[in-house]
C-alpha cells in the first residue's frame, strides 16, 4: 500500500527539482546562454497552464457526470488558436509594441490609459480567480487525502486545512522567489516559465500514462474499450445544446481573458513567430489531454464502488488497480497542474494589483513621482510580493470559508464567465477604433453586475448569500429579477442563462455607449495605434515636449528602472539626439519611449501619470492630434506630387530622346545632302565648263554641233537655276515672307491644271473622280498647284510598279477637304516616313534627280495655306494626304 | 488625400499565398462549423453512440491541427500585413512625421 510518507517525500523532491529547474533557467538566462529557453516549444508548453487541476482531475469527473461536455473546455481555446491570425497574433503584437503587462493594462492602455478601467478589470479578475485558486488548493488536498485513505498507517485522516496552508505557503514562496526577481513585468520570467514547461510535460505524461494503462492495461485494447464506453451509462450522446455552444464560446474567450493565460500568451511571449508553432501545438496538447478522459471515467465508474468521487478517478483507478507508481505519477501530474496555475495566476494578479491599485494609491499618498526620494523599485517589488501573498491568502481563505466540496467544483465555469466579461472591451478595443472608454466601462459594469447576480452569488449555494426566497421569487418580489430567470425567461441552464444575459448586455452597452460618446484625444491616439498595430508600429507622439526637466525625469526613471538601466536609457537617447552625456532633450519622442519603458514596470496608466506629473500634465490635445494627422496627410500629398512629377519627368525625357534621335538623323541627312548638293551643283557646272571651253577653243564646229552644245549648256544652267529657285523658295516660305494670293477656285480645275503640268513622257495612269472634286476652295491656286504638281511628279518618278497608277481621291471629313494621292508602288519604308518632309531628304538611292526639297516645300506651302500634308501609311503604295482648311470650302453649285 | 496605388493583380505565386492566407483565416470557422455538428445528433438511448461521437470530434480536431500546422509553416502572416494596410512611408518621411 502506498504510504503517505513516501508520497510526501516524492512530492517534496519533485518540488525541489522544480526549484532547481527554475534556478538553472534563471542562471542560464542571466548568462545569456538561455537560447533554448526561448524556443517555441517552451512557449507552447507554458500555455498549458490552461489545463489546471480542475481539468486534470475535474475533466474525468465532468465526463463521468455529463458525458462529452467536458470537451468544450478544450475545443474553445483550440479553435481560437487555430484562428491565431485573427486575434491572438494581433493581441501579442500589441502587447509587445505597447509593453503591456496584464489584461488590465491592455484595456486601460487602449482606452486612454485610464486607471479606472484598470481597477475595474483588476477587481473582477481577482474575484474571478480567487475561487479558482481555492479550487487548486482543494484538488491538492483531496489527492493527498485519497492517498491517506489508502494508507492504513495514518490514523487521523489528514488535516485538510493545514495541508492547504502548507501548499499555499510553498507556492507563495516559489512565486515570490522566481516571479518577482525582475521588476520589469514585461520581461520573461525564465525560471517560472521553464518550471511550468516541465510541469506541462509531467501532467501530459501522467494523464496519458493513466489513459494508456486504462485502455490497454484494464480495458484490453482499443476496440474493447470503445465497446465498454458504449455499454456504460455514458454510452450515448447526451448534451444540452445550449451548453455545448455556450461553453465552447466561454472557453475560447477564456484564452485571452483569464489573467494567467494572458500572462503566458502575451506578456511572457518572447518572439511573435512562436505563435506559428503554438497555433497547432497547443490544440494538439489540449487534444492529447482530453483523449483518455472518457475511458478513465468509464473504467472508474465500473471499477470503483458507487458513490466514490469521480473527480479523483485519475488517482483512484490506478490505486484500486494496485498501480502505486502510476498513481504517484498521476498525483504529480495533478500537483503540477495545480501549482503551475496558481503560480502564474498569482504573478498575473499581483502585477495587476500592484500596478493598478497599490502604486496609484501609494503615489497619491506620497505626493507624486518627482517629489519622493528613495528607490521606488523596492516599493513596486514589495507591492508585488505582498500582492502574491495576498492573492494566495485570499484563495486559502476562500477554500476554508467555502469548505471545499461540490460547490467549489462548479466555480470553474463561473470563473470563466466572470473573466469573459473583458471580452467585448478587449476585442472591441483591438478591432474597432470607435470603441470608447465610457463604452468599455459601461459594458464591463453591466456585465459584471449581471454575472455577480446571476452566476457568482448563486454559486455559493441556496441561502448562503442569496436567500432561497429571492432565488424563487426575485428580490423585493420583482419576479423578473430572479437570478436564474431574468426577465421571466425561465428554463434555461443557469450557466447559459447567466452568460447569455451578461454578455448580451455587456456587448450591447459597450457598443451603444461607444457610439454615443466621444473619445478623448488620448483614447483616439491609442485606439489608432491598437487597431492599426500592423500598419504602423511607430508611435505618434503623445507628449508635448519642452516643459519637462530631463534631470527630474532621470531621477524618476532611476527609481523605477534602477540606476544602471535608467542611465543606459538616457545615454542612448542623448546619443541619438547627438548630445554628449546623460541628459537628452525632453522631446516628445523621448518622453514616449521613456513612458513605454516605465510602463513595462508599473503599467501604462501609472507610467503615464508619473511622466505627466513631471511634464506638467501637458499631454496630447485634439489640436496636436489633428496636427499629426495633417502632417501625415501632407507627407502623403507630397509623395503623390513627387510621383506625378517623376512621371512628368519621364515623359519629358522620352520626348527629348525622340527629339534628339530626330536631330541626329537630320544632321546625318544634312551631311549627306551637302555632299549630294555639291555633286548636284558640280555635275552641271562641269558640263557647262567643258562645253563652253569646246565652243571657245574648237574653231571647226558645225552649226548643228554648236547649237547642240549651247543647248546642253542652257539645259544645265536651267537645272542649276531650278535648284537655286527651290532653295530660295523654301527659305522664303520658311521665313514667312511669302505673299499669298487667295482666291476662289474649283478644286477639279486646280487638279486638271496640275496633272497637265506634271505629266511627262514617261506616263502614269491617273484615276480621278470628277464628282468628288467639284468643290470650291479659297486658296492660293498657284501654290496649291505647286504642291499637287510636286506630288504627281514624285509619283511618276518613284512609283516602281510595272504599270504605275496614281489615284487622286477627294473627300470631306469634318469640314476639311482631304486630297489623297496614292500610287501602287512599293511606298516609303516606315523608318523613312518621318523624314521625307524634311529638307534635303531623298528616298532611297534613286538617281531620279531633284535635291530632296520638293516635299519640304510642299509642307511649308500647306502650312501657309492653313492646311497640311502628311504621309498616309498602309495604302498599298506611297500615299500622301493633303488637307485643306474646311471653312473656306464650299460645295460647287 | 492621395492614396498610394494598390496592386490589383498579382503574380501567380503571390496570388496562391494570398489564397492560402484566406484559408488559414477560414480554419477556425470551418472548425467551429464541424464541431457544432454534434448539436444535430440524436440524444439518449438509440442516439449517437459515444464512441462514434469521440471519433468524429477527435477526427475533426486532428485535421484542424494538421491543417494549421501546414498553413503555419507557410509563413502567411506577411501576406495579411501587405494586404490590409497602405504601404509604409519611406524612411526619410517617417522621420519627418515626428
Amino acid at each position: 500500500m502506498a504510504s503517505l510518507n513516501l508520497l510526501i517525500g516524492v512530492c517534496l523532491s519533485y518540488v525541489a527539482i522544480l526549484f532547481l529547474v527554475a534556478f538553472a533557467a534563471e542562471r542560464a538566462a542571466m548568462r545569456g546562454r538561455g537560447h533554448w529557453l526561448r524556443s517555441p516549444l517552451v512557449y507552447t508548453l507554458s500555455l498549458s497552464i490552461y489545463c489546471t487541476a480542475w481539468t486534470f482531475y475535474g475533466a474525468v469527473g465532468y465526463a463521468a457526470r455529463s458525458g462529452l461536455e467536458y470537451l468544450t473546455i478544450y475545443i474553445g481555446p483550440s479553435l481560437v488558436m487555430v484562428g491565431w491570425l485573427w486575434a491572438v497574433r494581433k493581441i501579442v503584437r500589441i502587447g509587445r509594441t505597447q509593453r503591456i503587462t496584464s489584461v488590465a493594462d491592455l484595456i486601460s492602455s487602449r482606452y486612454g490609459k485610464s486607471n479606472l478601467l484598470a481597477v475595474c478589470v483588476t477587481v473582477l479578475a481577482v474575484i474571478g480567480t480567487t475561487p479558482y485558486i481555492a479550487l487548486q488548493l482543494q484538488s491538492v488536498v483531496e489527492s493527498f487525502s485519497s492517498f491517506a485513505l489508502a494508507d492504513p498507517d495514518v490514523t487521523p485522516k489528514g488535516d485538510s486545512a493545514s495541508t492547504a496552508l502548507w501548499v499555499a505557503a510553498g507556492l507563495a514562496f516559489f512565486t515570490v522567489l522566481f516571479g518577482t526577481r525582475n521588476l520589469d513585468a514585461n520581461e520573461r520570467h525564465h525560471g517560472v516559465v521553464m518550471a511550468i514547461a516541465v510541469e506541462a510535460v509531467v501532467k501530459l505524461v501522467a494523464l496519458m500514462a493513466v489513459g494508456i494503462f486504462v485502455v490497454w492495461g484494464i480495458g484490453g485494447g482499443l476496440s474493447e474499450t470503445m465497446a465498454r464506453i458504449d455499454a456504460s451509462r455514458l454510452g450515448h450522446w447526451q448534451m444540452a445544446n445550449g451548453r455545448w455552444a455556450g461553453l465552447i464560446f466561454l472557453a475560447g474567450a477564456a484564452l485571452f481573458c483569464l489573467p494567467r493565460m494572458f500572462q503566458v500568451l502575451v506578456v511572457e511571449n518572447d518572439d511573435e513567430s512562436h505563435l506559428r508553432t503554438a497555433a497547432w501545438a497547443f490544440p494538439a496538447y489540449l487534444m492529447l489531454m482530453s483523449l483518455f478522459v472518457v475511458p478513465i471515467a468509464v473504467t472508474g465508474l465500473e471499477l470503483l464502488p458507487e458513490g466514490s468521487n469521480p473527480d479523483l478517478f485519475v488517482l483512484t483507478v490506478p490505486l484500486a488497480a494496485g498501480q502505486e507508481g502510476l498513481a504517484m505519477l498521476s498525483f504529480l501530474g495533478g500537483f503540477s497542474s495545480a501549482t503551475s496555475m496558481v503560480i502564474v495566476a498569482s504573478i498575473a494578479l499581483s502585477t495587476m494589483v500592484s500596478n493598478h491599485i497599490v502604486m496609484p494609491i501609494w503615489l497619491k499618498a506620497t505626493g507624486g513621482g518627482a517629489a519622493i526620494s528613495g528607490d521606488v523599485r523596492h516599493v513596486v517589488l514589495l507591492a508585488r510580493r505582498l500582492s502574491i501573498v495576498g492573492v494566495l491568502l485570499l484563495g486559502y481563505l476562500y477554500y476554508r470559508v467555502s469548505g471545499g466540496g461540490e460547490a467549489l467544483a462548479a466555480i470553474g465555469l463561473i470563473s470563466f464567465s466572470g473573466v469573459a466579461q473583458f471580452l467585448p472591451a478587449l476585442l472591441g478595443g483591438i478591432f474597432w477604433r470607435g470603441a470608447t472608454r465610457m463604452g468599455a466601462f459601461a459594458g464591463l459594469m453591466i456585465g459584471s453586475v449581471l454575472w455577480v447576480w446571476c452566476l457568482f452569488l448563486p454559486s455559493f449555494g441556496p441561502d448562503v448569500i442569496i436567500p432561497g426566497e429571492v432565488m424563487l421569487h426575485g428580490p423585493f418580489g420583482f419576479g423578473w429579477l430572479r437570478p436564474y430567470a431574468l426577465f421571466g425567461i425561465a428554463g434555461l441552464d443557469p450557466l447559459v442563462h447567466g452568460v447569455l444575459w451578461s454578455m448580451l448586455f455587456n456587448a450591447g452597452a459597450f457598443a451603444l455607449v461607444s457610439v454615443f460618446t466621444f473619445p478623448s484625444p488620448m483614447e483616439r491616439l491609442q485606439g489608432a495605434q491598437f487597431v492599426n498595430v500592423f500598419a504602423h508600429s511607430e508611435a505618434p507622439q503623445g507628449w508635448q515636449g519642452g516643459a519637462a526637466q530631463s534631470e527630474d525625469l532621470m531621477i524618476m526613471a532611476q527609481r523605477i528602472l534602477g540606476a544602471a538601466d535608467a542611465q543606459a536609457l538616457f545615454q542612448d537617447a542623448a546619443r541619438r539626439q547627438g548630445l554628449p552625456g546623460y541628459l537628452p532633450e525632453p522631446t516628445a519622442e523621448f518622453l514616449q519611449r521613456l513612458e513605454r519603458e516605465l510602463s513595462g514596470s508599473v503599467g501604462a496608466a501609472t507610467a503615464h501619470a508619473m511622466v505627466g506629473q513631471i511634464v506638467g500634465g501637458a499631454s496630447v490635445s485634439v489640436e496636436e492630434l489633428m496636427a499629426v494627422a495633417d502632417e501625415t496627410a501632407q507627407i502623403m500629398e507630397y509623395s503623390s506630387q513627387l510621383e506625378a512629377k517623376s512621371e512628368e519627368l519621364a515623359r519629358t525625357a522620352r520626348q527629348l530622346r525622340a527629339a534628339n534621335d530626330k536631330l541626329t538623323q537630320i544632321s546625318v541627312q544634312k551631311d549627306a545632302f551637302l555632299s549630294q548638293i555639291s555633286h548636284e551643283l558640280r555635275t552641271p557646272m562641269t558640263s557647262i565648263r567643258a562645253f563652253s571651253e569646246i565652243l571657245r577653243d574648237e574653231g571647226g564646229l558645225s552649226a548643228a554641233e554648236r547649237g547642240k552644245y549651247a543647248s546642253i549648256i542652257l539645259e544645265e544652267a536651267v537645272r542649276l537655276t531650278r535648284l537655286l529657285d527651290d532653295l530660295l523658295d523654301l527659305s522664303v516660305l520658311e521665313n514667312g515672307q511669302v505673299n499669298l494670293n487667295f482666291r476662289e477656285a474649283v478644286l477639279s480645275d486646280v487638279l486638271d491644271h496640275s496633272v497637265r503640268a506634271a505629266l511627262q513622257e514617261r506616263g502614269i495612269e491617273i484615276r480621278r473622280d470628277p464628282q468628288a472634286e467639284a468643290l470650291v476652295v479659297e486658296t492660293d491656286v498657284d501654290r496649291l498647284s505647286q504642291v499637287f504638281i510636286n506630288l504627281i511628279a514624285n509619283a511618276q518618278k518613284y512609283c516602281d510598279a510595272a504599270q504605275p497608277v496614281l489615284t487622286i481621291a477627294v473627300s470631306r471629313h469634318r469640314g476639311a477637304i482631304h486630297v489623297d494621292f496614292s500610287d501602287n508602288g512599293s511606298g516609303v519604308e516606315t523608318g523613312m516616313q518621318g523624314l521625307i518632309f524634311e529638307k534635303f531628304s531623298r528616298i532611297g538611292h534613286h538617281q531620279a534627280g531633284g535635291a530632296g526639297l520638293g516635299l519640304a516645300i510642299c509642307r511649308e506651302v500647306m502650312a501657309r495655306l492653313g492646311g497640311s500634308i502628311a504621309y498616309l501609311p498602309g495604302q498599298g503604295g506611297a500615299a500622301f494626304r493633303v488637307t485643306l482648311p474646311g471653312e473656306r470650302a464650299l460645295a460647287a453649285q | 488625400m492621395a492614396r498610394p496605388p494598390r496592386v490589383l493583380f498579382l503574380e501567380r505565386r503571390t496570388y496562391r499565398r494570398r489564397r492560402l492566407a484566406d484559408l488559414a483565416r477560414l480554419m477556425p470557422v470551418i472548425g467551429l462549423v464541424l464541431l457544432l455538428v454534434p448539436l444535430l445528433w440524436q440524444e439518449g438511448a438509440g442516439g449517437m453512440p459515444t464512441s462514434r461521437a469521440i471519433l468524429w470530434i477527435f477526427g475533426v480536431w486532428v485535421v484542424l491541427v494538421a491543417a494549421t500546422a501546414w498553413l503555419a509553416s507557410r509563413r502567411l502572416e506577411s501576406e495579411l500585413d501587405a494586404q490590409g494596410t497602405p504601404r509604409p512611408l519611406p524612411e526619410a518621411d517617417r522621420g519627418a512625421r515626428r
